[in-house]
């Protein structure tokens, strides 16, 4: 280890107790010292990998006591470690992603040892495998963490440049092939891990494409991508799209990840809606699953359920109709009278119609059968584009010799909602109508000095939002065959709120993205169900503070959090008359 | 024509025919504003007329932004009322602005996360028409109108001397940029008469100077300009008449030569009486 002046030691001790500082000043490395470790870190875990993890069989899955080949959790060590060990070439540049890629390693190091010492009682559990994978994830952090320091100290100024240098693409037929390559790599990666059954591999799991991930990420790789994405983005989305329309074909006739997937879809379609309200217009909507739940008693009703009150039968595309006309309505009539004020009333307001809808539905007992809800809800039936039988969702298909679930009909059905949710949002957003409700959100004042009516704009915002809900809404009582008041809880709204504000404000990806995280992720991490809220607080806490422009930001948007100006605060203190009218007359836009 | 408007300067009546004096755009008459007990305007009236630029000056407080947002809706007279040529205007911000007052603020307001050209694609908005269903449909006329408006905002920034920029935000303009952008803004609203309020605050010379070319070339576009400046220099250089604002109440008008020799006015820049 370098001595360390001992002026600058003195200082620090001198002045304030700084706990980072001291740590570096113990923790740094020598050149050579560092290579030694770091090298000796990765063999180490090299070795890890095909060494015992479990000292006697318990149950543990993926034969963690075997010797020889690197079973269950240990082989997403693996990519890390491939990745950690190229990045010893790229040093100092990639020290960032080296940090990142290290910590991937040894959470799964980590998370493993708990897991196999907690399921085998004791720390006499965990055989030597487990030990040094720990030892070598730690030696590499420290390796690599002496590389930051020492860019953080000044001394060398060289690298950390790679997140800014201008993006450089191949030509448009190598950037096709990429996109034709990758789409469907990403394809088989999702495959892949729906297909990894226990938890304890699939958090290793995660924490491998985590921290993969954030490492690439340092090293500019996303923006490369995003850009990559951007130019080619016709042939990206046609792409993905076939791979959508593909998936139900690899799952062998089996229903259970189709039926996740639609409430994902489903939970996507209304999450675009919300997105138009919240991303685009910057209102705060605390209740929007109640016009999602108004949208699904609707349709409940209209089809002639076994547990109804209501016995009548509406084709369902008349259905989807009314079910998004009841819920813009509503939203109008929500909307109306509290979107002429400023402020913060709207998500009160809208928390407490959220609230309504729900008691309201619960005790309604002649039309909704209050908390029994409508249930025995009839598989959708629309007529056929090939034969004179109508087409039946309940019923399973033979498609080009595959055998298809009756899941996929709705699956298709989801995805059809969801390509109108996106061609409804990117069509709006792209036109004068989508700029006026951006100019709302980014300063009403403004927008109405230039002739921006902005009640107008924000009730139809808020409307569109509603029917959106209300659309997505009528599908899913459908799939889930019966409706009932507690499906439409707050903690549902707050739920699609964070998909929205977790995957990027503003973007369609994003609502995906998160709708996907929210809905997804906890039925893989169905042993941690008593924690689930709190890893979610937690996972939400983390991203706020790392990455507040959410997963798939808006290319603008992402500018917007990572320049920190004080540009705002400034017009605030001087307090001319434009600011202070904000606070002066609340109730301003309403007429007189 | 002297008699009648002996303040008004010759040059800004290229375009108009004739020897008669030119029309009255814009007439406020007997505003007053209260803030509680603050009488932030006393009676004010106020003219522009076709073509010329006014300049509305006066000490910290004398409530010239105040009048700015009376005209433009965002603050409600408590008496008073303004026309704009002839008619009755509905002091609400955006009907202000579909009647033809545009104008920019103090304290910049952009869009801070949209791109210059949406920035102006936004002051487009009174001058396009198209609804959801032509967003949705996406047919040949909003196809044009989009076009249309996408160009005319690129004329408006390209005339106050920006260039139109897809990745970058408004918000990471330069000061003077974003105040030009502003204008630019205001300008797509084609209106008769443009507000500006402390165009040149936070400028240095050179672009102060710039500055006055833009405002009067935007005169020379047809449109009548009404300039808070504290800047004396700017406004005397610049302005066909000069409005005093002191405390809430009009203390003068005139040509520069008026005010500046006006004894109230001197009165109330320096605290003293030049007796
Ligand atoms: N919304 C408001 N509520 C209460 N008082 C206000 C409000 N807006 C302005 N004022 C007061 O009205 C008076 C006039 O303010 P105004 O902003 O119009 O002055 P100004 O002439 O523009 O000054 P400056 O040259 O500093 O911009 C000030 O005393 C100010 O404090
Ligand atoms: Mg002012």
């Amino acid at each position: 280890m370098t001595p360390v002046p001992p002026s600058a030691s003195h200082l620090t001790s001198r002045h304030k107790t700084n706990w980072s500082e001291m740590w570096r000043s113990v923790l740094r490395l020598s050149g050579r010292w560092r290579f030694v470790l770091g090298i000796a870190g990765a063999l180490f875990v090299w070795t890890a990998a095909f060494s015992p993890w479990a000292s006697f069989a318990f149950g543990y899955p993926g034969k963690m006591t075997l010797s020889g080949f690197p079973g269950g959790a240990r082989v997403y060590l693996l990519p890390l470690l491939l990745l950690v060990s190229l990045l010893f070439f790229t040093l100092p540049v990639g020290a960032t992603a080296g940090v990142r890629a290290a910590l991937g390693l040894l959470f799964i190091a980590g998370y493993n040892f708990i897991a196999i010492s907690w399921e085998g009682d004791g720390v006499d559990a965990v055989a030597w495998g487990a030990w040094i994978a720990l030892l070598g994830s730690l030696l590499l952090l420290w390796a690599f963490a002496s590389f930051l320091w020492e860019e953080a100290d000044g001394r060398s100024l060289s690298g950390q440049t790679a997140g800014h240098t201008a993006v450089k693409l191949p030509d448009p037929i190598w950037q096709m092939l990429l996109v034709f390559g990758g789409v469907p790599a990403l394809l088989i990666c999702f495959v892949y891990a729906l297909d990894v059954e226990e938890s304890s591999r699939f958090v290793s799991l995660i924490c491998c494409l985590g921290a993969g991930s954030a490492a690439l990420s340092s090293l500019g790789f996303f923006n490369w991508t995003s850009e990559l994405l951007a130019r080619q983005r016709t042939f990206a989305v046609i792409l993905l799209l076939i791979a959508a329309l593909v998936f139900p074909f690899t799952q062998d006739g089996n229903g259970y990840w189709l039926r996740v997937l639609i409430s994902v879809g489903v939970f996507a379609s209304a999450a675009i809606g919300l997105n138009i309200v919240v991303g685009l217009t910057g209102l705060l909507d605390l209740g929007y699953i109640a016009f999602f739940g108004i949208g699904a008693y609707v349709s409940a009703l209209l089809s002639d359920a076994d547990f109804t009150t209501v016995h009548v039968r509406v084709p369902f595309l008349l259905v989807l109709l009314i079910g998004a006309t009841v819920a813009g309505l509503v939203g109008i009539f929500v909307g109306a009278p509290t979107l002429r004020l400023r402020g913060d009333y709207l998500a009160i307001v809208t928390l407490g119609f959220g609230e309504i809808f729900r008691i309201t539905m619960n005790n309604w007992n002649g039309l909704t059968r209050g908390p029994n809800g409508i249930a025995g809800i009839s598989d959708l039936e629309i007529p056929s584009l090939f034969g004179s039988t109508p087409l039946n969702f309940g019923d399973a298909h033979e498609v080009f010799g595959v055998s298809l679930p009756n899941f996929a009909n709705y699956y298709f059905l989801c995805i059809f909602l969801f390509i109108g949710m996106a061609i409804l949002f990117s069509r709006l957003g792209n036109s004068r109508i989508g700029r006026a409700w951006m100019a709302i959100r980014e300063d009403e004042i403004a927008a109405s000095s230039m002739g921006v009516n902005p009640v107008r704009f924000k009730l139809l915002s808020f409307a569109l939002g509603a029917s959106m809900a209300g659309a997505a809404g009528t599908v899913s009582a459908h799939v889930t065959q019966q409706v009932s008041p507690d499906s439409f809880t707050f903690m549902e709204s707050i739920l699609l709120l964070a998909a929205v504000v977790l995957g990027g404000m503003g973007t369609i990806p994003g609502a995906l993205l998160g709708a996907g995280v929210f809905y997804l992720l906890p039925e893989k991490l169905r042993a941690f169900q008593d924690v689930r809220m709190l890893m979610f607080g937690a996972a939400l806490i983390i991203m706020m503070r790392y990455r507040p422009e959410g997963l798939i930001p808006n290319r603008r948007r992402k500018a917007e959090f990572r320049e920190e100006k004080s540009r705002f605060s400034a017009g605030f203190l001087k307090g001319t008359g434009e600011l202070d009218l904000m606070q002066q007359n609340p109730v301003q836009e309403g007429g007189t | 024509m002297k008699s009648v408007d002996s303040d008004f300067s010759p040059s800004s009546l290229s375009g108009l025919a004739g020897n008669f004096p030119p029309r009255v755009l814009l007439r406020a008459s007997g505003l007053t504003v209260r803030f509680g007990g603050l009488l932030a305007l006393d009676a004010v009236d106020f003219e522009v007329r076709e073509g010329e630029i006014v300049g509305l000056i006066g000490p910290n407080g004398a409530g010239k932004t105040t009048f700015f947002n009376c005209l433009t809706g965002l603050v409600m007279p408590d008496e008073g009322e303004v026309r704009y040529k002839g008619q009755l205007l509905v002091l609400r911000p955006y009907k202000v602005a579909e009647a033809g007052l545009a104008r920019t603020f103090q304290n910049i307001r952009l869009f801070p996360n949209m791109t210059p050209l949406e920035n102006v694609l936004v002051g487009r908005h009174c001058h396009t028409k198209e609804g959801v269903w032509s967003a949705l449909w996406r047919g040949k006329r909003f196809r044009e109108a989009e076009a249309s408006a996408r160009m005319a905002a690129a004329e408006f920034l390209d005339f106050v001397g920006l260039v139109p920029d897809e990745d970058l935000s408004a918000h990471s303009l330069s000061y003077g940029d974003q105040r030009r952008l502003e204008i630019a803004r205001a300008l797509a609203c084609e209106p008769g008469v443009l507000l500006l309020d402390e165009p040149t605050a936070g400028m240095n010379p050179r672009e102060t100077q710039a500055m006055l070319e833009l405002v009067q070339q935007i005169r020379d576009r047809g449109v009548a300009v009404v300039v808070i400046e504290h800047d004396m220099r700017f406004i005397f250089s610049l302005c066909d008449r000069i409005v005093v604002l002191d405390s809430g109440c009009k203390l003068s008008e005139g040509t520069s030569v008026e005010v500046r020799k006006d004894p109230r006015v001197i009165e109330a820049y320096l605290g003293i009486s030049p007796e």
